[in-house]
């Protein structure tokens, strides 16, 4: 589904990501760790396309199509979606309005989907304008519901939100990755099958959302090069591993 | 010539005498073409049997005059000055003849009309009341006198649409607006502008409100046209008045636009509100906002909000003036662009770049807060988004 190869991102002068590689299959969720200020945030605006990233070696390709110098709205249509952190506000432009033009044309139940994710009252309200931590993130679902991704980028899903909003958002990231508990009853079964493909790279720090989805594989990201390739990467032991030593193990690693 | 300084109306060189249209019993013998320009300034043609009354000026010559009957009377002004003796309550009595230039020409020059609408003391009239003012020939000088007596605890909606035909690319309107909105009376004005690109404009508006009174006014002003000045003043002299002015207004290369709203404050317990929305592509704008808090306890708020598109110039002048101790008045202004930050989170949504834009721009002018009639808010958002696909974003 994605493969990144040797990839060199700078913001400004400061080169920030250092020879990235990283294959994330269809399917899979993949995890990534590390310290703050690493590149994490950095190589998913990269994968989105953002302004002010510039890759100055290596490639990204998605689908077989190689995306990397793409703008954001066709990687976009090609199917990745991203979990903003800190969207920012747009005035007179309604939630519900947001929800249905992110599909593209497709017919989409806003209303009920807004019900899943407990977001429906929010429908008339400008989007992101004084939104929470846990309503942003529950908004950003809504729209990666909308969007139908084959690829969600998530970027820390558990910053800002209390536990009861973590069960909500953990199951709904889940009925996103793997359809099986689809969120959208209506969904046809060729959908659900389609959606059983989609794939996952997450940001995490605490690994809470390690407790909702099947992560398959995970890496540390440090100063802006991945490290323990080579060891078992199950994203579980990789959190134990920090928790008991921090993040000197990587350094070693890498030395 | 600077870009802020006013631009020059030569009296002389537009023609106010012998343009008369024959009346229009009905608009089945209009060309599509007219039917189109009537619609995309509110007036809907296609079904005036749902408008409390419907009234159309055209050049020199009122053409077309009728209300449902029910709670508002609409004439042609010659007519009600006719009907109700020179209407000495009303006829310049809001506003001073010697005010300035265009006053003076406006009360010398002959009269070609304008509407008066009456309200029937407690009528809620339900459904709009549409005027137009065309101009539709080369040159013309249109000079018309408008007069609004909303009677006490009655409403009504006004929506207005001043425009010059297709072709026409020069004109001057000249236009004088009296609102008299009594004890806990309502009105909703709404007047949206489509001139041509030499078009002169200078209206210029007085309204007093009474006691417990409403004056909701919505401007929107989205082509190109050469000059516009206006600076309607309300006056809310009884207590627990009300005003609120919504501009919406955009400048392409070309426009001179200096336009704002004075609110004063003479009674307790008034407040008043002007929120505009402008956007330059080009164009000059000077959005002026004035509230004078002469009594106490009042509350004044003003906002202008102004993004430039590719090039053009927005001055921003907000004023308040509070004269006694008590007094609660602020403003808001901003003069900024579209933030990357926003297209690009649109973009990851799957809109390309224009679609991102103009969803952006037509939530910054946020024409939804008007509450405006279906007809007229699509085509209002119609076109903002041609616009945006024209005016170099
Ligand atoms: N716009 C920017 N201008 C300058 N430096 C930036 C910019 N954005 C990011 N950086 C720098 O790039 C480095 C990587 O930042 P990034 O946000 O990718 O870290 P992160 O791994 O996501 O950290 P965190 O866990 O704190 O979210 C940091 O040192 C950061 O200061
Ligand atoms: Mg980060």
């Amino acid at each position: 589904m994605l493969q990144i190869e040797n990839l060199h991102v700078s913001i400004g002068e400061r080169e920030v990501l250092k020879g990235i590689n990283l294959n994330i299959d269809e399917g899979e969720t993949f995890i990534l760790f590390g310290p703050n200020g690493s590149g994490k945030t950095t190589l998913l605006m990269t994968l989105m396309g953002f302004g002010g990233y510039t890759v100055t070696a290596g490639k990204i390709v998605f689908k077989g199509v190689d995306i990397t110098e793409m703008p954001t709205y066709e990687r976009a249509r090609l199917g990745i979606g991203m979990s903003f952190q800190r969207p920012p506000t747009i005035h007179g432009l309604k939630t519900r309005h947001l929800v249905s033009m992110c599909a593209r044309g497709r017919e989409i139940d806003v209303e009920g989907m807004a019900r899943t994710v407990n977001f429906d009252e929010f429908l008339d309200r400008d989007i992101n304008s004084g939104f929470s931590g846990g309503e942003i993130k529950r908004s950003e679902l809504l729209q990666l519901m909308a969007q139908n991704p084959d690829l969600i980028l998530f970027d820390e899903p558990e910053s800002g939100v209390d536990l009861e909003n973590m069960t909500l958002i953990g199951n709904t990231a889940r009925a996103l990755l793997d359809g099986a508990s689809s969120p959208m009853p209506s969904t046809c079964m060729r959908d659900l099958r389609r959606r059983n493909k989609t794939s996952g790279l997450i940001i995490t720090h605490t690994g809470y959302i390690l407790d909702y989805v099947n992560a398959d594989r995970g890496q540390v990201m440090y100063n802006g090069v991945l490290c323990c390739d080579t060891r078992p990467t199950r994203p579980r032991d990789i959190l134990d591993h920090i928790g008991k030593y921090g993040y000197k193990e990587c350094i070693r690693c890498l030395n | 010539m600077s870009e802020l300084s006013q631009i020059q109306v030569d009296l002389n060189s537009y023609s106010f005498t012998g343009r008369q249209s024959a009346e229009l019993p009905d608009f089945s013998s209009l060309t599509e073409e007219s039917k189109q320009e009537l619609r995309m300034v509110g007036v809907d043609v296609d079904a005036v049997g749902e408008r409390a009354g419907t009234f159309l000026q055209f050049d020199h010559s009122t053409v077309h005059c009728k209300s449902s009957g029910k709670g508002v009377e609409v004439l042609g002004m010659r007519q009600a000055l006719e009907k109700y003796d020179g209407l000495p309550e009303y006829f310049w009595k809001a506003m001073d003849p010697e005010k300035d230039d265009f006053t003076r020409a406006a009360s010398r020059e002959e009269l070609h009309g304008g509407y008066f609408i009456r309200t029937e003391k407690g009528a809620k009239v339900a459904e709009p009341v549409q005027t137009c003012l065309l101009i539709k020939g080369q040159n013309v000088g249109q000079n018309v006198h408008n007069i609004v007596v909303v009677e006490e605890d009655s409403e009504v909606h006004i929506i207005t649409g001043c425009a010059t035909s297709h072709g026409v690319t020069s004109a001057l309107h000249l236009g004088i607006s009296e609102f008299y909105i009594k004890k806990g009376g309502k009105l909703t004005f709404t007047m949206v502008h489509n001139w041509g690109e030499d078009v002169m404009v200078r209206p210029r508006t007085v309204g007093i409100v009474e006691e417990n009174g409403v004056l909701q006014n919505n401007y929107v002003l989205l082509k190109k046209v050469r000059s516009v000045q206006s600076y309607p003043t309300i006056y809310l002299n009884g207590e627990g008045a009300v005003a609120r002015f919504n501009s919406v207004i955009v400048t392409p290369t070309g426009s001179h636009v200096d336009t704002g709203n004075r609110i004063v404050l003479n009674a307790p317990n008034t407040r008043g509100e002007i929120i505009s929305r402008t956007i330059t592509t080009g164009g000059t704008i000077v959005a002026r906002g004035e509230i004078i808090g002469n009594a106490v306890p009042a509350r004044g708020h003003l906002e202008c909000k102004g993004l430039i598109l590719g090039g053009g110039l927005i001055h921003a002048i907000p004023e308040l003036q509070g004269c006694v101790t008590g007094v609660e008045l602020s403003h808001e202004a901003a003069v900024g662009k579209i933030a990357q930050e926003e297209i690009e989170y649109l973009m990851a949504r799957g809109l390309d770049e224009d679609e991102a834009t103009s969803t952006i721009v037509r939530g910054f002018l946020n024409v939804e807060i008007m509450g405006l009639p279906q007809e007229l808010r699509e085509s209002i958002d119609k076109t903002i988004a041609e616009l945006d696909a024209s005016d170099a974003m």
